[in-house]
């Protein structure tokens, strides 16, 4: 261990604190690198939000911070440290314990999440008391108030339906208050409204905010949706390709971007006070294909401004840096350019 | 759920009746489109022998010159409350229920289904017991360790058990085990349970083992993909997510939902099997209905056919039924739509 792990090793560690996280899959086709050297934190009480276009790598992240990926087929390594435990290195049996109890999920399509032969009542009881040694009885009664705190009317009455009794809306509260029966300190969102229409979104959305002022849990939201983050998270981490693109504070990001990326995303954001036709500017091109990842940045084929570079955004793969007080970009463009591009030129459009 | 059971029974009784019409006009009507006169029906009823006097007084009587409705009409009566049977000197009483009279025989055709049974259904419902374990157990093991020597090992033996025919692999094992190693004696002379149940036993391993090897190398590949489905459900990914040890996912979550299409697959098998394991029975020679079935044939006894055919078409309705139900009570969608 040379001096400088020793320091990072001792350094006082963030609630959840992911290390160089990466999640690597051996197909015939070749390595697909899913995540690639991601790194961040999140305090109790605070809200991050993942934001990134499909293939990117969120879901996969979210299943690596819950120790779900599979051994036999993804390769993990980096460090999640979780209120002082590390999970990468941990055994199946220690992270087994650790789910539901001190993390949880809330998954993207409830209805295909909830096991369509069991009732709603049985999923979270059983959710409860894999944690808690307490009688039927008794956890019947908390998965009766579970529902009731996540808003879902007669409570004692709904407990005895079946997934597929539910509507879509009700259907993620219960989702929702599953993966809350046991008081977890950290949850993981991951697209938890997409399968939901637009007013039932908002409440969702409220609904998670409000249970972790109460809860006071650290959560990760995951969305390819810059809106639905904009304003339940406190940071924003954007991902492109598996790695972090550009990270800061939610106010920072909405109104001093430094990533082209970024920009990109704003620009596809769907906004009322505009007219259709000139508020939606979509990222032009696909996104990276994760196997044989290129040298240089991996948004260089769809990026404007690859060109200001000298060639370094094809060759050089462009590092995280620091550029204010919690805000990193990963991009070889000049800061002044980037700031005179985004007054300049982004803004304006928006 | 009342509501449902009452609505299947009676879909199950009309598809009785739809099975048994259907089955009348196989006997009666295709004959008579493809040119037989109802003379040849009636020499068909009598046997080979008859010379053509008997056979025109026996069309007469059974009334095979008259409209089919009628003729489908008097069956179906035979059946509720019984038929008499008219030939000229004596007369014969076919209780209910009738299925017909076996000129060949001489007798009812329903007593004699009725001593067949025992046979079939020992063959059938011991076999499926093992096919059953074995098939289900092999598959759920294939599948959680896919890729693996069980596995594939395992997967190369049910390729084999779906691929060799049961003529083969029943003969070869009556071969060895019974005439070589002279482990069965017995094997191939069915004794009844009642009368000794442990020669009843061991007189049916041969055969049982032969149909269940069969039956279970298929239900080991349907096993096997439908747990390698399940497990790749966003349910079992929940289960995981809640922090269940991989045996309750596996055993609660994953193998319910793994288990009902199976289930109704072998509903329908067992059923089918009811009806008559032919070629297992053939091969063992076990009087069975199957055994039954075929000998009727050969003999052109038509009425026996046709009462063999109908309790078959009877077995795999019910099973049907059964299924149904057993389906609605572990699929809340089923039940509650
Ligand atoms: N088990 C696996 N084997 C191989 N590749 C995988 C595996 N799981 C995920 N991937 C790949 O990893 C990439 C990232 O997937 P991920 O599901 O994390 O994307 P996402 O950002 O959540 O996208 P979406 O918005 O569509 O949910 C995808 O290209 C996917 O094909
Ligand atoms: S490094 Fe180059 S290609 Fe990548 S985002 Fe910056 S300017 Fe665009
Ligand atoms: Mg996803």
């Amino acid at each position: 261990m040379t001096e400088q792990d020793a320091i990072t090793v001792q350094a006082p560690r963030a609630f959840l604190e992911v290390r160089d996280l990466r999640i690597h899959f051996p197909t015939d086709d070749g390595l697909v690198k899913s995540v690639d050297g991601l790194s961040f934190s999140l305090e109790r009480g605070r809200t991050l939000g993942i934001v990134g276009e499909s293939g990117s790598g969120k879901s996969v992240t979210s299943l690596g911070l819950l120790g779900l990926h599979n051994r036999k087929n993804a390769k993990v390594s980096g460090e999640i440290w979780l209120d002082g435990q590390e999970i990468v290195g941990s055994s199946p049996e220690q992270v087994r314990r650790l789910r539901g109890r001190k993390m949880s999920m809330i998954f993207q399509d409830p209805l295909s999440s909830m096991h369509p032969f069991y009732t709603i009542g049985a999923q979270i009881i059983e959710a409860y008391r894999i944690h808690n040694d307490v009688s039927k009885q008794v956890a019947r009664k908390h998965a009766i108030d579970m529902l009731d705190r996540v808003g879902i009317p007669q409570p004692d009455k709904r407990v005895d339906d079946y997934p597929h009794q539910f509507s879509g809306g009700m259907r993620q509260r219960a989702m929702i208050a599953m993966s809350l029966s046991c008081d977890p300190e950290l949850l993981i969102a991951d697209e938890p409204t997409t399968a939901l229409d637009v007013t039932v979104q908002a409440q969702i959305l409220d609904l998670i905010r409000d249970l972790q002022k109460e809860f006071n849990s650290a959560v990760i939201i995951i969305t390819h949706d810059l809106g639905v983050v904009a304003e339940l998270s406190d940071d924003i981490l954007v991902m492109y390709g598996g790695r972090c693109v550009e990270y800061g504070e939610v106010e920072e990001l909405f109104h001093a971007p430094e990533h082209p990326y970024t920009w990109g995303l704003l620009g596809s954001m769907p906004r009322l006070d505009r007219d259709r036709s000139d508020r939606l500017m979509p990222i032009k091109g696909s996104p990276p294909s994760l196997i044989n990842v290129p040298e240089g940045c991996a948004f260089s084929p769809r990026c404007a401004f690859a060109e200001l570079n000298e060639g370094r955004s094809e060759t050089e793969r462009p590092e995280l840096r620091e550029i204010g007080p919690g805000h990193r970009v990963a991009c070889h463009l000049d800061r002044a350019d980037r700031r005179r591009l985004w007054d300049e030129e982004i803004r304006p459009k928006l | 759920m009342v509501n449902f059971l009452i609505r299947r029974l009676l879909a199950a009784i009309a598809l009785l009746i739809i099975v048994s019409m259907v089955t009348f006009a196989i006997f009666f009507l295709v004959p008579r489109l493809t040119g037989a006169s109802s003379a040849d029906l009636a020499s068909r009823y009598v046997g080979k022998t008859a010379g053509p006097q008997a056979v025109h007084e026996v069309e007469i009587r059974l009334g095979l010159n008259r409209p089919l409705v009628i003729q489908y009409w008097n069956f179906v009566k035979g059946i509720v409350v019984g038929a008499h049977y008219n030939f000229g000197p004596s007369k014969v009483y076919c209780g209910p229920p009738c299925f017909g009279y076996s000129f060949v025989n001489q007798t009812p055709v329903w007593p004699d289904l009725l001593d067949r049974m025992p046979v079939t259904l020992s063959l059938a419902g011991g076999a499926a017991v093992i096919w059953l374990v074995f098939g289900v157990t092999t598959g759920v093991i294939s599948a959680l360790k896919r890729g693996s020597v069980v596995d594939r090992a395992s997967m190369g033996i049910a390729l084999a058990g779906v691929s060799l025919p049961i003529f083969f692999t029943g003969l070869l094992s009556l071969a060895i085990f019974r005439d070589n190693l002279q482990w069965f004696p017995g094997a191939g002379t069915y004794i009844g349970l009642t009368q000794n149940p442990l020669t009843w036993a061991s007189n049916l391993v041969l055969p049982w083992v032969t149909l269940a090897f069969l039956q279970a190398a298929l239900y080991a590949r349907l096993t096997r993909a439908g747990m390698l489905e399940t497990m790749g459900e966003d349910y079992i990914r929940t289960a995981r997510a809640k922090g269940l040890p991989e045996r309750t996912v596996i055993v609660r979550h994953a193998l319910r939902a793994t288990l009902t299409p199976v289930l109704t697959i072998f509903g329908i098998d067992l059923g089918t099997l009811l009806g008559g394991a032919v070629l297992t029975e053939g091969t063992f020679s076990l009087p069975g209905l199957g055994k039954f079935a075929i000998d009727s044939i050969n003999n052109n006894d038509l009425p026996r056919v046709l009462g063999v055919v109908m309790i078959g078409a009877f077995f795999i309705v019910l099973a049907n039924l059964v299924v149904d139900v057993l389906y609605a009570v572990i699929d809340p969608r089923v039940r509650l739509s």
